[in-house]
């Protein structure tokens, strides 16, 4: 299985995004924002990272990279798509996911080990999880407070969109403690926090993160997304 | 020369950390008028000559695509001389 993971101007971890791959038994294949040829991959990660310097809004000039445009188009026909963070800003600027996300409503760069509640087993990024279960993965934003209008928020909430939920204190000001959210097909995850950051015990807190990649791999194995 | 001028304002409705750091700063000066303060973009976009009625239109096809995110933001568009 190749997964792609894309890199833009101002990209911080593709890196990590890539070696969480290979530890969860993929190929990382490696995009370039100036590229739009996908290269055969079976599924994309949009990682985290400040492209083209967050100038305009975060996301905002990434979204209309040459990438992007393939990478829109596969994923509205299924391509299994994760936005990580910064990643997460692409997904919402392109419209790919409800919302947007802005300013930490504290204003101050969070970065800490965070727990999150994983409320939604059934998309492509995690299947590898049981609902309920809560993990620990890095958080790390200037920009995650995820907003929506509240139609959107009660559509969000009783088609079960939002994948994870922050627990505990609202670390960003994020509407209804939204970590993650997925689109109706659940194929396209956006999630603020970081799990490429947590596929060992060596580099992070917790080995917890790799749910998301093996999640992505068994989603081939058993057919594909629904 | 006139130019057109974009403003971008977050939506009401959607919080404005930036805007509030600001206001709870005006007071620590000794400025005590401001009961509240949202913060916004400005873009100033030159063109050759006066601005059309065409251009004009396009600057809001624009607006609404790249300039502003129109799930958070509204924006204006006018001529300023």
């Amino acid at each position: 299985m190749k997964i792609g993971v894309v890199t833009f101007p101002g990209t911080l971890d593709d890196r990590d995004a890539a070696r969480a791959v290979r530890h969860a038994g993929g190929e990382a294949v490696a995009l370039w924002h100036n590229d739009a040829d996908l290269h055969g991959v079976d599924a994309v990660i949009l990682p985290g990272g400040f492209s083209y310097g967050d100038y305009l809004r975060c996301g905002a000039i990434s979204r209309f990279s040459p990438v992007m445009e393939p990478i829109i188009k596969a994923a509205q026909s299924g391509m299994p798509l994760l936005g990580i963070c910064n990643g997460f800003q692409v997904l919402a600027e392109a419209h790919l996911i409800p919302g947007a996300l802005t300013r930490n409503h504290e204003l101050h760069f969070l970065c800490r080990d965070q727990t999150i509640c994983i409320e939604n087993v059934n998309t492509a990024w995690t299947s590898s999880f049981s609902q309920g279960q809560e993990i620990v993965i890095p958080l790390k934003n200037g920009e995650g407070a995820y907003m929506c209008d509240d139609e959107t928020l009660a559509m969000l909430e009783g088609e079960g969109r939002i994948i994870a939920r922050y627990v505990g204190e609202n670390p960003n000001g994020s509407r209804n403690l939204i970590a993650g959210v997925t689109n109706e097909r659940g194929n396209i995850v956006g999630l603020m926090p970081h799990p490429e950051h947590a596929i060992d015990s060596l580099t992070g807190p917790s080995a917890d993160g790799l749910g998301f990649f093996t999640s992505v791999l068994k989603s081939f194995i058993s057919g594909g997304v629904k | 020369m006139a130019k057109i001028v974009v403003d971008v304002m977050l939506k009401p409705e959607i919080l404005d950390p930036q805007g509030k750091a600001v206001a709870a700063a005006l007071p620590r000066l000794g400025f005590t008028f401001a009961k509240d303060v949202r913060q916004g973009k400005r873009f100033e976009i030159e063109v050759d000559g006066e601005p059309t009625a065409a251009q004009l239109a396009e600057v809001e096809v624009a607006a609404e695509k790249l300039l502003s995110n129109p799930v958070i933001e509204n924006f204006t568009v006018r001529v300023e001389k």
